[in-house]
């Protein structure tokens, strides 16, 4: 095992940034299937962090633990320390709706909600009481999203009657609407058409100034553009079964140019499996 | 050649299941139509057996009534055990349970769900009420209403639910603002359906709602409905009472219709509220 090297490896990469999210010899298992097996992982402050590695490693499955949405999959268990901000994320008297509020979540597939782009934006405002001027903030927050100039006039129309990428920014507008600390992407530009691609790329740039940014991608030009740390995953079989570990963590530069495990260098180099 | 003789036959059988359809409306509608005198029908009670004249308004007044008995106790009992069985008891052993008794209760015929009635509401009380049929209606359409939310709920993407989850709304929230607006055009298709139906029985009413010849609204005593009336007069060896029965025929054809189009509408509305 290499988890110790991993350790290292991590904190001589931005060792100067504080981390946001801690985790420790952390474990999942979806019923007794052991999903990822001994995460060690820094996410350090508003940097970006992608996520890389072959479909069914646990990608998602780790990004989701992030933000405790994996609480509703009634077979999800796992075991191991996450930390926020030293706050142990798992503990008993943390309220996981306090959680969602500061680490926000931009889903593969974009999923507005059937209602007004304004409301879209307003809803996660309102049921976190947050104070303020809905209308300012749904400005705001629209124009941080790079959204703004092609819906301002539109505001009323559905949410799901706009482009797919247009969709997709109004996600990360609803995300940030509620001010959060973390924001969580998986897989954002799955469905998109190259341009909206930029785009949202363009938008990860801006928002790492004010937020720390998790992001899922297949694309590795992707990863090695936006990314400022980058984490591959990989799967190997344990017992017949396939089981999710991370395999290298590091600068983008070093994951893309000299990398220290052969998987790595093949899998970014597109000659995997 | 043989997709042509099966394209063909399909198309045969499917216009075969569409003619006792209008037969029943065509029938109705000739033998009824000549019967409706404006606005005596709607306003006028019936006259005595032999005599001609008067209507039946009180029995239009007795079923939308009853029927309104009936959807406050099955729409708020229907709607809130099918959200718990679609967002918060998924999976669980209530949640079965429930389940299978609401397809059980699908099955029971409509005279039990009276019977039902008049051992739980008519027997305490010491007499047939307004009230007793709307409790029979309320248990046939029970079912019915479950599991077309249930299943309105289930048809929402679950992308959906971790959306809402995702800015911090609690499951409550969640499914108050997001996950039911979003179902309710089919929520809505699935109570008036129940109420198409009900609307249409008269053995769950003939011994809870019964009858009355006079203009009555308080739910405590008998009331007239349009089933029972026509079961009634039909019976009744005059032809001014059976004429009446047709009228009555009609005119609950027309009800029953005019839901089901509603339920369409409802159904074709976009899911978009806000
Ligand atoms: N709800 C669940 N119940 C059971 N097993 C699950 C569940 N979600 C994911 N898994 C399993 O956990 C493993 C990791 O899944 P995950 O979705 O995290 O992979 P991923 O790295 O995101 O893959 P992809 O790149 O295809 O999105 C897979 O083997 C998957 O089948
Ligand atoms: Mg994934």
């Amino acid at each position: 095992m290499t988890v110790n090297n991993e350790l290292i490896n991590q904190s001589q990469a931005f060792s100067d940034s504080t981390s946001v999210i801690d985790v420790e010899d952390w474990n999942v298992y979806y019923g007794d299937f052991h999903a990822l097996k001994s995460i060690f992982l820094k996410v350090p402050k508003n940097k970006v962090t992608a996520f890389i590695g072959p479909s069914g490693c646990g990608k998602s499955t780790l990004l989701r633990c992030f933000n405790r949405l994996n609480d509703l999959i009634p077979s999800f268990r796992a075991t191991g320390r996450m930390t926020y901000h030293g706050q142990d994320l798992y503990s008993s008297n943390v309220d996981a709706v306090q959680v969602r509020r500061r680490i926000g979540m931009v889903f593969q597939k974009p999923n507005p909600f059937p209602k007004s782009i304004y409301d879209n934006i307003a809803y996660g405002v309102r049921v976190n009481g947050i104070k303020g001027d809905m209308d300012e903030i749904v400005e705001q927050s629209l124009r941080r999203a790079a959204l703004w100039d092609e819906v301002k006039d539109k505001l009323k129309q559905n949410g799901t009657a706009i482009s797919g990428g247009q969709q997709q920014r109004l996600c990360i507008a609803r995300a940030i609407a509620v001010q959060p600390d973390v924001v969580l992407m998986d897989e954002p530009c799955a469905s998109l058409d190259p341009i909206s691609t930029l785009k949202i790329e363009e938008l990860i740039h801006q928002l790492k100034e004010n937020y720390t940014i998790v992001i899922v991608t297949h694309n590795m030009q992707q990863a090695s553009r936006v990314a400022d740390l980058t984490a591959f995953f990989n799967v190997r079989v344990v017992d017949d079964k396939r089981q999710g570990y991370l395999a290298e963590v590091d600068r983008t530069e070093i994951i893309f140019q000299n990398p220290k495990e052969e998987a790595t260098q093949q899998y970014v180099s597109g000659r995997f499996g | 050649m043989l997709s042509i003789i099966l394209t063909s036959l399909t198309f045969i059988f499917t216009t075969a299941i569409l003619i006792p359809l209008f037969m029943v409306v065509i029938n109705v509608s000739a033998k009824g139509v000549n019967q409706l005198k404006f606005p005596d029908t709607f306003t006028q009670l019936p006259p005595p057996p032999g005599l001609t004249e008067g209507g039946f308004g009180h029995a239009i007044i007795g079923t939308l009534i009853t029927l309104a008995i009936a959807s406050s106790i099955a729409v708020p009992f229907g709607i809130l055990s099918a959200i718990y069985l679609a967002e918060f008891g998924r999976g669980s052993k209530i949640a079965y349970l429930v389940k299978f008794s609401a397809n059980v209760l699908t099955g029971v015929p409509a005279i039990l769900c009276g019977l039902f009635a008049y051992s739980v509401v008519v027997m305490p009380m010491g007499g047939f009420s307004a009230f007793s049929g709307g409790v029979a209606l309320a248990v046939l359409m029970l079912p019915i209403i479950v599991r077309a939310t249930e299943e309105a709920l289930l048809l929402v993407p679950n992308e959906m639910r971790q959306a809402a989850i995702g800015v911090g709304s609690t499951r409550f929230q969640m499914v108050i603002s997001i996950i039911i607006p979003a179902a309710l055009p089919a929520i809505i298709t699935g109570v008036v359906l129940a109420l198409a139906r009900a609307a249409g029985e008269a053995a769950p009413l003939l011994f809870t709602a019964f009858n009355n010849n006079f203009w009555a609204t308080d739910p405590m005593q008998p009331i007239a409905t349009l089933p029972v009336l026509i079961y009634f007069f039909s019976i009744i060896p005059y032809k001014a009472s059976q004429d009446l029965a047709w009228a009555a025929a009609m005119v609950l054809v027309a009800i029953v219709l005019i839901f089901s189009i509603v339920a369409r509408l409802a159904g074709k509305q976009k899911a978009f509220y806000s």
